[in-house]
């Protein structure tokens, strides 16, 4: 039997086609599924074996990218993502989707880094207090999506190098992904450089922009088109199920999708991604 | 109740300060050091610090990149800062606030019960301005006293207002007025009625025996409205010469008198071309066509011209909305957008700006962030597009905003029936957008922002959004028997048209509302947002409201579909509107109109150009960095054009990604087989200035043209048409509108390219203080929608390999009357506009058939600059250089740089020369060039190098705009 994806439509979420088209291709069933029916418990998070949160505007940004997404996932989902998460099955936020994951405090997931925030004015030092029906590992947001470094939302084709073997998504690509960004606040940033060390010594780095040949994009725009640290383009969870990327692998599952088709450029190389999730939900 | 006024700031440099200093420097405030821009929140309620504390970090602020401090208000001012001033901004009372909506629903979500309510602001603090200047720039750039008020230093909240609750229903007594009179209660109402209409309306309600209420006569007003019902287009118009007073030849034989524009000249030539695969034309929300046996595609350009004038993001923003509800009015699913914006020159001195008009840069970037707001929230690709510049648009800037739909053939359905319940579905009623569709229809001026602030709103796509996700799957349910959107005139015109076959009894206490408040002739005309008004079975009700509960999407009843024949309005029981359907709909006297033809720029004769000294090189690279022409990139990619997995041929193409692609294509995701949808569009108000009739027939030529060198079938090619003119009462503008009706009707017969659907939008001008008339140049936006069998053969712009020969096809007859050579030479011409030759559909017939054979790589059209432009930008698109040679052309500035119709640049390998050349019998295809790896455009004239440039300086000055 086909893998079940559950592809999560929130309120705003607009790339859930896209991804359904590409899990079908990657040989999943792919579901979308309404935040609400989830809610109503019309839908289970346990009939699935890989879970998407695809790109959008979730409550069109108001307050930060994924902010409020993060808020629903906490107060309605935080014990079945949690469990989710800890039973190891495929799970992948896109653009919106990443943003969510990591406001929600899913990502980079529990690999506690020292914090010392006694300096940051009225930001309380204990941030535990901060807690709230969540039983899903919070990390207090050391990271975040910020606003691009040039100040606007953009739409441009990179190129993704992967560099996790930790991350099952990532695992064994060897080729270059070539695909679209499309968002506004995709700068991935940490509070503090400890954090990038233990991230990257995790495997937990699993994307970074790259040129077109393969070398680091050195936060050179526009191979890095946010001005994230590090080129980070994804970001996984210590155990490597969990996913977050700003850039559309989605976007390029068909030959057609190369911006430079015409040219004789195609691969589909956004598909071997999700061919790595769904071969994985698989062998579950 | 307490008031806590959070301020969140970026710990880092706040990426909104760099491009917020950036324009104040351009608008010329040169001593400003820095703005920082902080996030302003009001929440009201008894919130305790510690509340406040987790408020701030788990809602207001991002806790990694930004710092949060509140206060409660009153709070005791701030030490002042020597050489900074603060600027706090915050929206009026009524404007839409959805982040203000979001932190109440969110805190309730967070267990915050006690936020009561929320409002949100901006500070701004400038570096190294004293308060004069500060002043100055709040008006300048960072407010817009229309939607917000500000104050230097601390502002107070602004929590949507509570007003009295009014039922009032007012009486405007008609009956008895004078014809001065009657005018006079048009004007003060702002209903642009005429003194026919008034009287019309004053013999319906004498003979009903009973003055009309202010209910009736704002419904009759927009129903009636220039925008409503396009009384101009459809007008009996008398037409003179302006020569001789004579009635003028008039090419289909009309004779002195043309009764309907539309039908004389846009339906006929879509009646006589009668092509099979158009489903729908003028009748629906959108044009529709067929895609294949089992979906359609419909198109739908709307402009939203006044309101974007005076607050360029809302009406933008909204302009967007309103063009997707059109599509979803056919019931079809939305998958491209499409944005043609005019501005003014970004480098006109702001001094010398007109009372009440924006500086021309703060209405670009103001409309440019609506479009990306709206088209990239709902998740719709903007794939096609033009942006263009002349002074005539500084007071009245034109934004067209298209939208292409998908849906299953044969689902969208139109007939309500006796006995429907009346639903709106999506965002609720305020007092927003009030008398939109008459203030659309009037002449702006010095005061228009201040009274018409009302008419501009913001967008909220995110509820539009769950609309599409409802209204789809209701279709596929069958669940309705007809919809249609809430757009200008608000219920009043949706629910007024759909009734106006049966008839209905509606109740406007049902309608749910942003605020209380709301006269009943307010909650009936309110344009209010992302609505729309569907007919449905009363046992079908049930089923619709659980697919609205999944999507977050609120449904109300407000009545019901009767047999009446007669339209009533009741508030809490009383009955405030009472018309009969008839006089509603029909009773409209048709408007008797005067147009006088003027002679246009006609002299065949060439000029007499001392042409001989002009460097080419310096023109070529002046004219690459044309505003007009040069790279939008910095526009497009602020749009997602990706979205939706479906862009094929993307606005951007070529080896770099930044060379401008003649059309897009669209593979819609979820249709079987390879097909694909070819958008693109013709625009040219330089030629529009001189001869209006040349001018349609250029710009549908365009428009074609682009559509085929992307690899669309020629035969199946539908048209759009929105007219952007004057005051129809003025008989010139009138005689223009005529001739470009008229070149319309000719362009689409010689192309067998149906008009589907179309939009005017009138008296665009502005009354400056001045007492001057601001004018636009007569402005004709063709777009085209076709398709093409095998996305997997669409054609580029971008050459492809060195080597290959670069053929010149089409009749190559170059003009220099309103071409971009006279605008950057500063060099005015006696020479007409281009013609466009009769052979025209031969030539893309041909150059199809080459493509479909597999022996085109690259194809491009010549528009403004010429030859030159064309061949510099597919130079940029493959990063490869042409070598032209040439011994036939006598004078090659005028080959060069001159503006033909019908003619396109087109890469052939050699050893296709033959096959290619095959295909063009008898019709011109002239080999011009070769492509070379060494990166150079090079044109040698009679052996004489006459441009010798590097693809490095192309490249240069096309990206950086003069």
């Amino acid at each position: 039997m086909k893998p079940q994806a559950l592809v999560l439509q929130a309120h705003g979420t607009n790339r859930d086609l896209d991804v359904m088209d590409a899990l079908t291709l990657a040989g999943a069933d792919a579901v979308g599924v309404p935040l609400n029916e989830l809610r109503a418990g019309k839908t289970l998070w346990t009939d699935f074996q890989l879970v998407v949160l695809p790109g959008g505007f979730s409550y069109a940004d108001a307050l930060g990218a994924g902010k409020l997404l993060a808020i629903d996932l906490r107060s309605y989902f935080a014990d079945a993502i949690a469990a989710f998460v800890a039973s190891g099955k495929p799970v992948i936020g896109i653009c919106n989707g990443f943003q969510a994951l990591v406001r929600a405090g899913i990502l980079p997931g529990a690999n506690v880094i020292a914090s010392d925030r006694s300096e940051r004015g009225n930001l309380p030092a204990n941030r535990r207090l901060l807690r709230r029906n969540s039983a899903a590992p919070r990390n207090d947001m050391e990271v975040t999506l910020t606003f691009n470094a040039a100040g606007h939302f953009e739409c441009r084709w990179v190129t993704l190098k992967a560099v996790s073997d930790t991350c099952l998504w990532t695992r064994g690509l060897d080729e270059l992904i070539t695909c679209p960004v499309a968002h506004g606040e995709g700068n991935f940033q940490t509070a503090h450089e400890n954090g990038l060390t233990v991230l990257a010594a995790n495997g937990q780095v699993a994307l970074t922009y790259a040129h077109a040949d393969g070398s680091p994009a050195g936060n050179s725009y526009p191979a890095n088109p946010n001005g994230s640290v590090m080129d980070i383009a994804g970001l996984c969870n210590a155990a490597g199920n969990v996913l977050g990327l700003m850039p559309h692998p989605e976007n390029h599952v068909h030959d057609y999708q190369h911006p430079r088709h015409t040219r004789g450029e195609t691969g589909r190389s956004g598909l071997a991604l999700f061919r790595n999730g769904v071969a994985y939900a698989e062998k579950l | 109740m307490p008031v806590q006024k959070f301020t969140v700031r970026f710990d880092r440099q706040d990426p909104r300060s760099a491009s917020y200093l950036k324009e104040a420097r351009a608008l010329g405030f040169r001593a400003l050091r820095g703005i920082t821009v902080q996030d302003l929140y009001f929440l009201e309620g008894q919130l305790s610090q510690e509340i406040c504390k987790q408020l701030a970090l788990e809602l207001l602020a991002d806790p990694v990149a930004q710092s949060a401090a509140w206060t409660e208000l009153p709070a005791s001012p701030a030490p002042p800062r020597t050489d900074t001033v603060t600027v706090e901004v915050a929206l009026r009372p009524g404007v839409t606030d959805p982040v203000a909506e979001q932190i109440v629903r969110a805190a309730h979500e967070l267990g915050f019960d006690q936020v009561r309510r929320a409002a949100t602001g901006l500070r701004f603090l400038l570096e190294g301005a004293d308060q004069a200047e500060a002043e100055k720039l709040a008006r300048r750039l960072l407010v817009n006293d229309v939607i917000q008020h500000w104050a230097i230093g601390a502002i107070e909240p602004s929590f949507p207002q509570e007003s009295e609750s009014s039922g009032k229903v007012e009486s405007v007594p008609i009956r008895e007025l004078a014809d001065d009179e009657l005018l006079a209660i048009s004007s003060t109402r702002r209903a642009a009625l005429d003194q026919a209409e008034m009287h019309a309306i004053q013999t319906y309600f004498r003979a009903e025996g009973r003055d009309p209420s202010d209910v009736e006569f704002e419904t009759i007003a927009q129903t009636w409205s220039e925008h409503c019902v396009h009384k101009t287009f459809k007008a009996l118009v008398t037409v003179a010469d302006a020569v001789n007073g004579q009635p003028p030849a008039l090419s289909g034989g009309e004779g002195s008198t043309v009764n309907s524009i539309i039908k004389t000249y846009l339906k006929s030539a879509t009646e006589q071309i009668d092509a099979p695969w158009m489903l729908s034309a003028f009748v629906d929300n959108a044009g529709i066509i067929a895609f294949d046996d089992e979906y359609e595609v419909s198109f739908k350009v709307e402009t939203h011209n006044h309101p974007s004038a005076i607050e360029p993001f809302g009406g933008a923003n909204t302009g967007v909305g309103g063009v997707i509800r059109d599509v979803l009015g056919v019931s079809a699913k939305p998958i491209a957008n499409t944005d043609v914006l005019c501005f003014g020159p970004q480098d006109l001195d702001p001094e010398s700006l007109p009372d009440g008009v924006l500086h021309p840069r703060r209405i670009q970037s103001g409309v440019v962030s609506g479009v990306q707001d709206y088209g990239n929230k709902i998740g719709i690709p903007t794939v096609n597009g033009a942006i263009l510049y002349d002074e005539g648009y500084t007071a009245n800037p034109l934004v067209f905003c298209g939208c292409v739909g998908l849906a299953p053939r044969g689902k969208h359905v139109h007939t309500p029936h006796e006995g429907d319940r009346m639903i709106v579905l999506g965002g609720r009623t305020g007092r927003d957008g009030l008398r939109g569709a008459t203030f659309s229809s009037m002449t702006m001026d010095a005061q228009t922002g201040e009274v018409a602030g009302a008419s501009v709103q913001i967008g909220d796509p995110i509820t539009e959004k769950g609309l599409i996700d409802v209204i789809t799957r209701a279709r596929d349910h069958g669940l309705y028997h007809a919809i249609t959107d809430c757009g200008a005139g608000g219920l009043s015109s949706a629910a007024g048209e759909m009734a106006s076959a049966l008839g209905a009894d509606i109740e406007l206490a049902c309608v749910r509302l942003k605020y209380p408040g709301l006269a009943p002739w307010e909650i009936w005309l309110s344009e209010a947002q992302e609505r729309m008004v569907l007919a449905v079975p009363p046992d079908n009700v049930s089923a619709l409201q659980e697919l609205c509960n999944t999507f977050d999407t609120e449904l109300t009843d407000i009545g019901v579909f009767s047999a009446s024949g007669r339209l009533l309005v009741r508030h809490h029981g009383e009955l405030v509107l009472d018309l009969d359907n008839e006089f509603l709909h029909e009773g409209l006297p048709q408007r008797k109109l005067n147009a006088i033809i003027e002679h246009s720029i006609l002299d065949t004769s060439k000029s007499e150009y001392r042409l001989s000294n002009i460097d080419a090189n310096e023109v070529l690279l002046q004219l690459l960095s044309h505003p007009n022409i040069a790279s939008k990139a910095a526009v497009i990619r602020i749009y997602d054009h990706e979205v939706q997995g479906g862009t094929v041929v993307k606005p951007l193409t070529g080896v770099g990604g930044d060379a401008p692609s003649d059309a897009a294509v669209i593979k819609p995701v979820g249709t079987n087989g390879a097909r694909g949808i070819v958008l693109s569009n013709g625009i040219n108000p330089q030629y529009g200035k001189r001869d209006a009739y040349r001018m349609a027939l250029a710009v549908v030529d365009e428009a074609v043209r682009n559509a085929v060198a992307v690899g669309a079938d020629p035969q199946r090619i539908a048209l759009l048409d929105n007219f952007c003119w004057g005051d129809p009462l003025r008989a010139e503008t009138m005689g223009s509108l005529i001739e470009a009706a008229r070149g319309c009707r000719d362009a689409a017969l010689l192309n067998s390219a149906p008009f589907i659907s179309g939009k005017d939008s009138l008296n665009n001008e502005y009354l400056g203080t001045d007492g001057r008339r601001h004018a636009i140049p007569p402005t004709l936006l063709i777009s085209a929608i076709g398709l093409i069998d095998d996305v997997r053969q669409a054609i580029t712009m971008d050459l492809k390999e060195a080597g290959d020969d670069v053929y010149l096809v089409g009749n190559f007859e170059p003009v220099f009357g309103g071409s971009h050579f006279s605008l950057v030479t500063a060099r005015s011409s006696n020479e007409s506009v281009p013609a466009v030759h009769g052979d025209s559909p031969k030539v893309y017939a041909a150059l199809h058939r080459a493509m479909l054979d597999g022996l085109v790589r690259s194809a491009h059209d010549l528009s403004e600059g010429g030859l030159a432009v064309a061949a510099a930008e597919m130079c940029i698109g493959g990063r490869l250089g042409i070598k032209i040679e040439s011994e036939a052309w006598d004078d090659h500035i005028r080959a060069l740089f001159a503006e033909t119709t019908g003619t396109l640049l087109v890469e052939v390998r050699p050893q296709d020369r033959d096959g290619f050349l095959a295909r063009f019998d008898g019709l011109p295809a002239l080999r011009i060039g070769t492509i070379t790896r060494e990166p150079f455009l090079s044109v040698l004239v009679h052996g004489v190098k006459v441009i010798h440039l590097a693809l490095s300086d192309l490249i240069a000055a096309w990206e950086k705009p003069a």
